[in-house]
């Protein structure tokens, strides 16, 4: 029983075999898996899923992969922390932390999106993978290339931070830095992708990759017990991990696995970088494009591909959307760790600090259950903090200095 | 030979003026609008460019340089 159709046009609904293409050749829509739900509904259930590894692959019947995986398989399952001490705090009843700041192996989401992206690339043949990217996905796309054998390139702008480099260039890739701006960038890479056999991630395996963050969605049902929560707010980069999300959602209600899914998925962008809140707020699915000026580097998108569904997302689930400036987000990743020990990068203070807002604007009432996304680890984006956080009190190496400078 | 497919956008400045024409008579290059909307004050098209690769990489230059934003149709490639 085939339980993959092929690729789909989200625009035209043209269909297309299974291979390493995004874009419809008619209209330009992006391509997405086609599955057939009722053939998966007929292999999958809750005892099926809960008898597997703890770990993304536990959803196999509804990834885009043929075989069984053979690469990513510690990646997923991350904990779902019931967060007491920041609900007291916020003001609100039941709150959870999905913490992908602990995902295996490179401490965020993009461990998720990688590993399905990896698999279906060596299934499709190619024996090399790439990605442009200044942060997490190179990290996640340089070290499972690494345990996977296969030869990896990392584009990067030439100007970008040394410090942020290490992390991929650890698992030994060929690291390349592109002189020129941006956009420059941005039209190379998308050249480097049409003209070589490589597995791109996120330009000719995307229908592939973006399909690994639905897991987030995934578990959080599993994890609260075969049940939606009645608000989600993500994070907002291209988009896609809001889409994904719902999507996962859907699809659970359709293979039988939940009775609804309505839940309310609200997105959070930096003040400094935010096309699809302010399309959210001026009720247009037009998103225009901005040029990033945020200390969240991991969300700075000016020209998100999936800005549009990302929109519709929102507007369909009656969601809402807003934003953080710089120094509320280094007040929500304080605010995070203090009360419940996580230490998440700035994306994570985004999203904390947007779910602030929208619990103070009445948009999420205190009374129902929220889960707030963190998608990555602050050990990544210390320099953010830096200098806001306190410094040691240093002593002399004996009692009384110890009680004259702490006093305990 | 090769294609390139560009999505540009225009400012109310750039809108009236002969930007495709005049691409198609500096450049040697094939130009293909596949799809746009122009309005008064904005407007948008999905651009295909067919010839050599350093005459298309000019030409995008020129584009660039006469303030249109020209990115790839994928939208911003560089992830986070």
């Amino acid at each position: 029983m085939e339980r993959i159709k092929g690729l789909k046009c989200r625009e035209c609904g043209r269909i297309y075999p299974k291979e390493a293409i995004h874009v419809c050749e008619f209209c330009f829509g992006p391509l997405e898996v086609d599955y057939d739900y009722a053939a998966i509904q007929q292999l999958i259930s809750q005892e099926v899923i809960t008898s597997r590894p703890t770990n993304l692959w536990r959803y196999w019947e509804l990834l885009p992969i043929d075989g069984q995986p053979v690469n990513g398989t510690s990646s997923g399952f991350t904990p779902l922390i019931r967060a007491d001490n920041l609900a007291r705090l916020l003001g609100v009843e039941e709150l959870y932390i999905k913490d992908d700041s602990v995902n295996h192996p490179t401490l965020s989401f993009k461990d998720r999106v990688v590993a399905v992206a990896l698999n279906k690339a060596k299934e499709l043949g190619f024996d090399t993978i790439a990605c442009a990217s200044t942060g997490n996905l190179a990290n996640a796309v340089s070290a499972q290339a690494a345990k996977a054998g296969m030869k990896c390139f990392v584009f990067i702008p030439a100007d970008l931070e040394s410090g942020k480099v290490i992390a991929s260039l650890i698992y030994n890739p060929t690291v390349v830095g592109i002189k020129e701006n941006y956009d420059q960038v941005n039209r190379l890479c998308s050249e480097i992708a049409g003209k070589y056999p490589w597995a791109f991630v996120n330009i000719n395996i995307r229908p592939y990759y973006a399909e690994g963050s639905k897991t987030i969605a995934f578990e959080i049902v599993e994890q609260l017990g075969w049940k939606t929560p009645q608000h989600i707010v993500v994070p907002a980069a291209s988009g896609s991990l809001a889409t994904k999300i719902y999507k996962g959602l859907k699809e659970f209600q359709k293979v039988g696995l939940i009775d609804n899914a309505e839940t309310k998925i609200s997105v959070a962008q930096a003040q400094g970088c935010c096309p699809i809140v302010t399309a959210i707020k001026a009720a247009t699915d037009a998103i225009r494009p901005v040029v990033p000026n945020t200390i969240a580097k991991s969300l700075a998108i000016g020209n998100p591909a999936d800005g549009y569904y990302a929109y519709h997302v929102v507007k369909d689930s009656s969601g809402y959307g807003e934003t953080a400036t710089d120094e509320e987000i280094v007040e929500a990743i304080k605010l995070l760790a203090k009360t419940e020990g996580i230490f998440t990068e700035t994306a994570g203070g985004v999203t904390l600090a947007v779910a602030k807002k929208l619990i103070e604007q009445g948009r999420i009432p205190r009374n129902e259950s929220i889960v707030i996304c963190i998608t990555g680890n602050g050990l990544k984006t210390q320099e953010a903090v830096a200098d806001k956080i306190g410094k040691p009190t240093i002593i002399e190496p004996n009692l009384a200095s110890f009680e004259k400078e702490v006093k305990p | 030979m090769a294609i390139m497919r560009l999505s540009l956008r225009f400012t109310k400045k750039l809108v009236p003026k002969p930007i495709i024409y005049q691409l198609g008579h500096d450049f040697k290059v094939v130009t293909n609008i596949r799809k746009a909307n122009i309005d008064e004050d904005l407007g948008w098209m999905v651009l295909e460019l067919d010839g050599e690769m350093d005459e298309i990489d000019r030409a995008v230059e020129d584009l660039a340089k006469q303030g249109i934003k020209v990115d790839p149709i994928e939208g911003d490639i560089v992830e986070g």
